[in-house]
């Protein structure tokens, strides 16, 4: 059971909680010894994740984000980011380019941008239950800790 | 304050200070938009220099103040964006509706 290298955050929604999940996350997976550019490219696809939560799922509440983060001996980084916020209707179609209920201060861009970040990126929602976001990366590691 | 407002004859230049989510956008955007709706800037010059992260909340912010100052037929300019914001504004398309300016030396 404990050979799994994971860890889990949970906090509430606000959106100044966003910064903390992006550091709390490259805190744990710097240990992969990953390159600046790989790092920031897992810190920016949770960021969109994140925000995604913060402004859809709980879009007139606060409520709970939970995140696990695994990483692999192999170098592969697994980010879950759950809500129980409202969910998703339409899955493809909110992961098109450009397509946004976020009013005109969001691009839009949010799953194009994990897309093009990550290697990886599955989205499993049920509106009224909430959505989980699965972020996979291969970190192309010097130095794997284990 | 995550931004700094330079008042120039026709033109504003925002220097944005710290990473730029959803969070810290907004505040950006409190800070930029009475100051440009008031002054009806020719230009308005974002200065990425000193963002360390950018997520896509970066973008909304540009074209937020895009459709803003094309009220009164004024430009937005972005500079001093690192590759890796270049890359995100690049994905977005919006380069194509803003002027680049290469990195500067001195704010002046």
């Amino acid at each position: 059971m404990l050979d799994k290298n994971e860890m889990k955050i949970a906090f509430p929604s606000f959106s100044s909680n966003e910064s903390f999940a992006r550091a709390a996350i490259s805190a744990f997976v710097a240990q992969l010894d990953p390159t600046v550019d790989e790092l920031t490219d897992i810190k920016t696809a949770v960021s969109e994740a994140v925000t995604n939560c913060i402004i859809h799922a709980y879009r007139d509440r606060i409520g709970m984000i939970y995140i696990t983060v695994a990483i692999d001996p192999a170098g592969e980084v697994t980010v879950k980011i759950r809500d129980k916020g409202c969910g998703i209707e339409d899955v493809p179609k909110a992961m098109e380019p450009l397509f946004t209920t976020g009013g005109s201060e969001r691009a839009g861009l949010g799953f194009a941008v994990m897309q093009s970040f990550m290697n990886r990126v599955r989205v499993r929602s049920k509106p009224g239950v909430g959505t989980t976001v699965t972020l996979k990366k291969k970190i192309q590691s010097r130095r794997i800790g284990a | 304050m995550p931004v700094h407002l330079i008042y120039r004859e026709e033109s504003v230049r925002a220097e944005l200070i710290g990473e730029i989510d959803d969070y810290t956008a907004r505040q950006m955007r409190e800070a930029i938009d009475p100051a440009i709706s008031r002054l009806h800037p020719k230009k308005l010059i974002l200065d990425f220099s000193a963002v360390p992260f950018m997520d896509s909340s970066g973008i909304g912010l540009i074209i937020g103040r895009y459709k803003l100052m094309r009220l009164w037929e004024g430009e937005v300019t972005l500079s001093g964006m690192s590759r890796r914001i270049e890359m995100i504004v690049k994905l977005s398309g919006a380069e194509k509706i803003v002027r680049k300016e290469r990195r500067e030396q001195h704010a002046g």
